[in-house]
């Protein structure tokens, strides 16, 4: 039997990530230098840990409520008031997901009918396309230019909206270019969400993860509130990635379509993650605060090592990842990064695992110790200098 | 960049040249040279330590917290005191508590626990004003200046896959 005859045509539709590709080829190799992961090198504070595990010792093991536990929710509407002035009721408008990932799956099913159209941002995380796709629908994508910091601006947003435009998804701090929005740039397209009446999902799974300017989310502009779905997690900031918790936050008819397919599919985010998260929210300010400070010391040696040895690099506001440009070596993203592997033993990812906008890219993640980014960086340089 | 980030970073990161630093913390080679220098003259940085886990090394070595009790001295109170203790070579740290039935903590080392005991009863103890010493051998360190040293061999603390999204 031939298994390809039973798999849908949605699935049979959907491209294999530029990533797992990436990956294939380097988990083939010894001794590879890995400039390519997408998660803290940090660990989760010990508090956090602790907390998880004394709810498992107490045998706080059972499903939690749909939604996710009351406590944590209470806690999530709190964090979001005191950290970014947003207002969301604990018992209508958030969700407990299993990871920014579910919830931004959940977003697009709620929201796309079959023929409708999502503005994605490029180049942009991988799993945006394939989201919108197995929903039904169909991305338009905006190319983001690193002559504007990739930043979205008025001109490419109204370009993009047709009648048929049900949502844009938002990522800021951006995965994979570090691209930041400010209140000065929202300003910008506010008005044009509000007219068009199309939902923005935020992805802002990065907020923490802010350098020299505060975090501003979309859903801080108060006449286009009920329009933004806000996705966010704990993965990046609390450095908790194998946990798989995140939350959804929006208006009570959205979110209550969203916990329709969220109760059927996942019933409730995993138990000891969700006593794990309120410590997190409650106390873990601090630890996040001394990630940061790293992550933004390690950012400007990398962004300098990279500008020094040719490869035009501009300096991202937030995320924990660089862009540089490799046009000027006269090779594409896939064999600059392939070359470097099989050259240098060093792996970072190529721009165009992102999506066609990030040709000419490569990503290269400064979630590392600056002992290892240097040891990488040493060997990108030999790299390029045989190439002279 | 702040006289914090500099304290921060080296703090953690010891072995930085100035390139690194420089690079690190956004600013001029020469600005940390300067700033270094002002802040070790200032003795803000007091020393660039190694820290070693003797315990995995091949060299045995002893470590002591001794609580020491003495009476005060009119006019100096403590600090004569502690400055006839700390002088000695086999010191490595001490401090003056508050709430507790001895006025000092000592931290020292040695080759042995006979070299130790010799300090105590030989140096310390007789040191006018000391009335009393109580010796507590450590049989295993798990953290120190904020470093976990109880680490499992078998571990490997790099699961993480090369690429991931």
């Amino acid at each position: 039997m031939n298994m390809q005859d039973v798999l849908s045509d949605k699935v049979k539709s959907i491209a294999p990530s530029g990533i797992r590709k990436f990956f294939d080829l380097a988990s083939k190799m010894e001794g590879v230098i890995s400039l390519g992961v997408g998660e803290p090198d940090f660990d989760t504070p010990w508090s956090i840990r602790e907390a998880a595990i004394y709810s498992i010792e107490t045998g706080k093991t059972f499903y939690t409520a749909n939604q996710g536990l009351p406590q944590l929710r209470q806690e999530i509407s709190k964090y979001l008031n005191r950290r970014f002035q947003l207002q969301y009721d604990y018992e209508d408008n958030i969700i407990v997901t299993v990871g920014g990932s579910e919830a931004i799956d959940i977003a697009f099913r709620t929201l796309i009918n079959p023929g409708d159209e999502v503005i994605l941002l490029q180049p942009s995380y991988v799993a945006y396309t394939p989201g919108v796709q197995l929903a039904g629908g169909k991305e338009v994508t905006i190319e983001l230019k690193e002559d504007n910091n990739f930043k979205l601006t008025p001109e490419l947003l109204k370009a993009a909206i047709t009648d048929k435009t049900k949502a844009i998804l938002l990522n800021f701090p951006s995965n994979p270019t570090g691209g930041f929005m400010t209140k000065e740039d929202y300003q910008k397209i506010v008005p044009i969400i509000k007219e068009s009446g199309i939902i923005v999902i935020s992805d802002e799974i990065y907020a923490e993860l802010s350098y020299e300017q505060e975090f501003v989310s979309p859903a801080s502009f108060p006449e286009i509130k009920d329009q933004v779905i806000l996705i966010s997690g704990y993965s990046k900031a609390y450095a908790m990635t194998g946990w798989r918790l995140g939350y959804v936050c929006g208006h009570t008819d959205l979110i209550a379509a969203m916990n329709k397919i969220h109760q059927y599919v996942i019933m409730s985010a995993p138990t000891a993650a969700q006593y794990g998260a309120i410590e997190a929210m409650k106390n873990c300010d601090n630890e996040v605060v001394k990630m940061v400070e790293q992550y933004k010391l390690r950012r400007n040696y990398i962004v300098k090592a990279f500008n020094d040895m040719g490869l035009k690099t501009f300096m991202p506001q937030g995320a924990f990842y660089v862009f540089p440009c490799i046009k000027s070596t006269g090779l594409t993203s896939e064999q600059f990064c392939e070359e470097l592997l099989k050259e240098q033993l060093v792996a970072c990812v190529p721009g165009t695992a992102f999506g066609k906008a990030g040709e000419g890219f490569i990503r290269v993640s400064y979630a590392y110790s600056i002992e290892e980014i240097k040891e990488a960086v040493i060997k990108i340089k030999a790299f390029l200098d045989n190439r002279k | 960049m702040t006289e914090l980030d500099l304290l921060s970073f080296i703090e953690k990161n010891a072995k930085c040249t100035i390139t690194d630093l420089s690079m690190a913390l956004n600013e001029s080679e020469e600005v940390i040279t300067n700033s270094l220098k002002e802040l070790e003259d200032k003795k803000v940085i007091c020393g660039y330590h190694t820290l070693i886990n003797w315990d995995k090394s091949c060299t045995e070595k002893v470590h002591a917290t001794i609580q020491v009790s003495c009476s005060p001295e009119r006019e100096h109170g403590y600090d004569r005191i502690a400055k006839r203790i700390y002088m000695y070579n086999e010191v490595e740290s001490m401090s003056l508590l508050s709430g507790s039935a001895a006025e000092f903590i000592v931290n020292v080392e040695g080759k042995t626990m006979q070299e130790i005991a010799h300090f105590v009863g030989r140096k310390l103890a007789p040191i006018e004003g000391v009335t009393g010493t109580a010796t507590l051998f450590v049989l295993k360190q798990y953290k120190k200046n904020g470093v976990i040293l109880d680490t499992d061999d078998n571990y490997d603390d790099n699961e993480r896959l090369l690429v991931t999204p």
